[in-house]
């Protein structure tokens, strides 16, 4: 029963009476719950469009609203509110404000690509969630969520030195994120490690966070990978909010 | 096995940054099981990333670039059309990598443009075909040569194999599996059952096979992942299992770290083992623990591998 998973009433527009007559009539009590109506004026009838300008947002246009995605969502097993069905039923509708209730949580799609493997239609939900949380932070609704600042340290590095060093995408996001290092579960981690691993490793994992292992001759990648996501970057921006963007850049 | 059945005994060998940081004990019992099974690694020269799991959220085409380069490498500098990576996400890259220049024109040009600029030579669609650790060891000694050569016997450990997401998932990458008898199963994947069962291993009836770690949010969104990872652990233990057999170093620091987590902010203590399946090989195989990397794992599994005659 994928299609009942998300109810469009709200608890706080159902409103009963303890005593209430309505033109003579008694409606009063549970049997005479209301549904208080509300009114979107706010459609924006660019969502739809603008999500699928970005990567992974393509194919939402496929949707036919079956809920298989949701049904087999990861995150959605954890938290109920967690649900591209309705997600995309509302970008495609232009609900921009229904949409920017659940901005705070889109973000924590896993990539588990349960969805895509579900999915009928070819939509890629998976995309069509990194696409969104992207949208909501280019349109300033969201800040930069953890998972966005960490695929951003693990970016540069890459593009940086051709290579991903654990120990400095560690220290550089929990950096990033104001978090500490010291946190006992961390601790524990490394006290855990530690206590077994030879010594030989252990230096030569110590020395690579200070030396960060790199590709030789990447020089020619890295700037052309710089390159490269300027310009998209400036293209995303262009896509999503072309009147800031053009200001912006001029 | 794949139609087009490729010589997997000499492959090219991408180990990628997570077999040189954290999952260096992949690593070492890759290199070691293949080493004692006579199969021939040559390593990818100046491999670089396949662009991890975020590459891909600042833009795909980067990601397929970036696998690109090290399929390029493997068939215009080594002059090798088989590339094995042990890990599922360098693996799943590579694939995807091959799907969108085999699909996609646009991925194509910016790959080619991409080379270009970089000064290397562009990679083209079918130049390579890519392998998990196990595949290789399936394809090349499976069942009954692993069973002629098992010393130690991993009888009477009962396992639960657990294969994480980017092995299986999207199925579209993955055209050689779901392909009939033989071939591996993107719904109920069997080649790591099948290997260890050959090992002497008892496997469990395990039903998350294929579930999430919550890998990609590690660490941005840990309290999801611990709750993902406590999942994991606590229905291989329902389901009667004492190790965790893995085969991605990120799914094995997840559930390495994520145990300890949910250990010190749910006070939820689980003690199931965690090991790689080519530790595990290693061990039935005769080699020593050390040669095997146990003691490079954060999870202490030494008691425990003596108890079994393993240590
Ligand atoms: S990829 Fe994201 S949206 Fe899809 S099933 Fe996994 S967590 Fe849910
Ligand atoms: S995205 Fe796919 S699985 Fe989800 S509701 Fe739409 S058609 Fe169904």
């Amino acid at each position: 029963m994928p299609i009942h998973e998300q109810s469009l009433i709200r608890p706080e527009n159902l409103t009963t009476h303890e005593e209430k007559i309505i033109d003579g009539i008694d409606v009063s009590g549970h049997w005479s719950t209301f549904i208080e109506s509300r009114v979107v004026t706010d459609y924006n009838e660019q969502m739809e469009d603008e999500i699928a300008a970005l990567p992974g947002g393509e194919f939402i246009h496929r949707c036919w609203q079956c809920g298989s995605c949701t049904n087999s969502c990861t995150v959605n097993a954890v938290n109920p509110e967690f649900n591209p069905r309705f997600w995309i039923y509302l970008i495609r509708m232009g609900i921009e404000s229904e949409l920017i209730r659940d901005k705070d949580i889109i973000w924590q799609c896993v990539s588990c690509n349960k969805c895509t493997y579900a999915c009928p239609r070819d939509v890629y939900p998976e995309g069509v969630m990194k696409a969104t949380s992207h949208w909501l932070e280019l349109k300033g609704h969201t800040p930069q969520s953890p998972s966005a600042i960490f695929d951003e340290v693990c970016t540069d590095q890459i593009v940086d030195t051709g290579k991903i060093e654990d120990g400095r995408t560690l220290r550089r996001f929990m950096q990033k994120t104001g978090q500490s290092l010291l946190q006992d579960w961390i601790v524990a981690m490394i006290k855990q490690l530690v206590s077994h691993l030879p010594v030989s490793l252990l230096a030569k994992m110590g020395l690579s966070t200070l030396i960060a292992p790199r590709t030789s001759g990447w020089s020619g990648a890295r700037r052309a990978l710089k390159r490269y996501i300027e310009e998209q970057q400036t293209e995303q921006q262009m896509a999503v909010n072309p009147v800031v963007a053009g200001e912006e850049k001029h | 096995m794949p139609t087009d059945q490729k010589n997997y005994k000499k492959v090219a060998y991408y180990p990628g940054c997570a077999l040189e940081g954290t999952g260096h004990a992949y690593n070492r019992s890759t290199k070691a099981v293949g080493k004692k099974l006579g199969l021939d690694l040559v390593e990818v020269d100046n491999w670089n990333c396949c662009g991890a799991m975020e590459v891909k959220n600042v833009d795909p085409k980067i990601q397929t670039y970036l696998s690109s380069r090290v399929m390029s490498i493997t068939a215009n500098e080594m002059d090798m059309d088989v590339v094995m990576a042990p890990c599922n996400g360098c693996y799943h890259n590579l694939k995807k990598a091959e799907y969108e220049l085999a699909n996609d024109k646009e991925s194509a040009e910016v790959v080619e443009r991409l080379s270009k600029e970089a000064g290397h030579e562009t990679y083209k669609a079918g130049q390579v075909e890519t392998i998990h650790a196990l595949d290789w060891i399936k394809h090349t000694i499976g069942e009954d040569g692993l069973r002629e050569r098992v010393k130690n016997s991993l009888s009477g450990m009962k396992i639960a194999n657990y294969y994480g997401c980017m092995y299986t998932r999207p199925r579209h990458i993955f055209p050689e599996k779901d392909a009939g008898p033989g071939s591996e199963s993107t719904y109920r994947p069997h080649f790591m059952d099948d290997l260890l069962e050959a090992a002497g291993a008892e496997n469990v009836e395990f039903p998350l096979k294929t579930a999430c770690c919550g890998g990609a949010h590690t660490l941005s969104d840990s309290d999801m992942s611990t709750k993902l990872v406590l999942n994991i652990l606590r229905a291989a233990e329902e389901s009667d299992a004492e190790v965790i057999a893995t085969e991605c170093p990120t799914c094995h620091t997840g559930l390495e770290m994520h145990q300890i987590r949910a250990e010190k902010t749910l006070g939820v203590k689980t003690s199931v083992k965690i090991l790689y399946f080519t530790q595990l090989l290693g061990l039935a195989l005769g080699l020593k623990p050390r040669k095997v990397g146990i003691q490079e794992n954060i999870s202490s599994s030494t008691d425990f591998l003596k108890e079994k005659g393993l240590a």
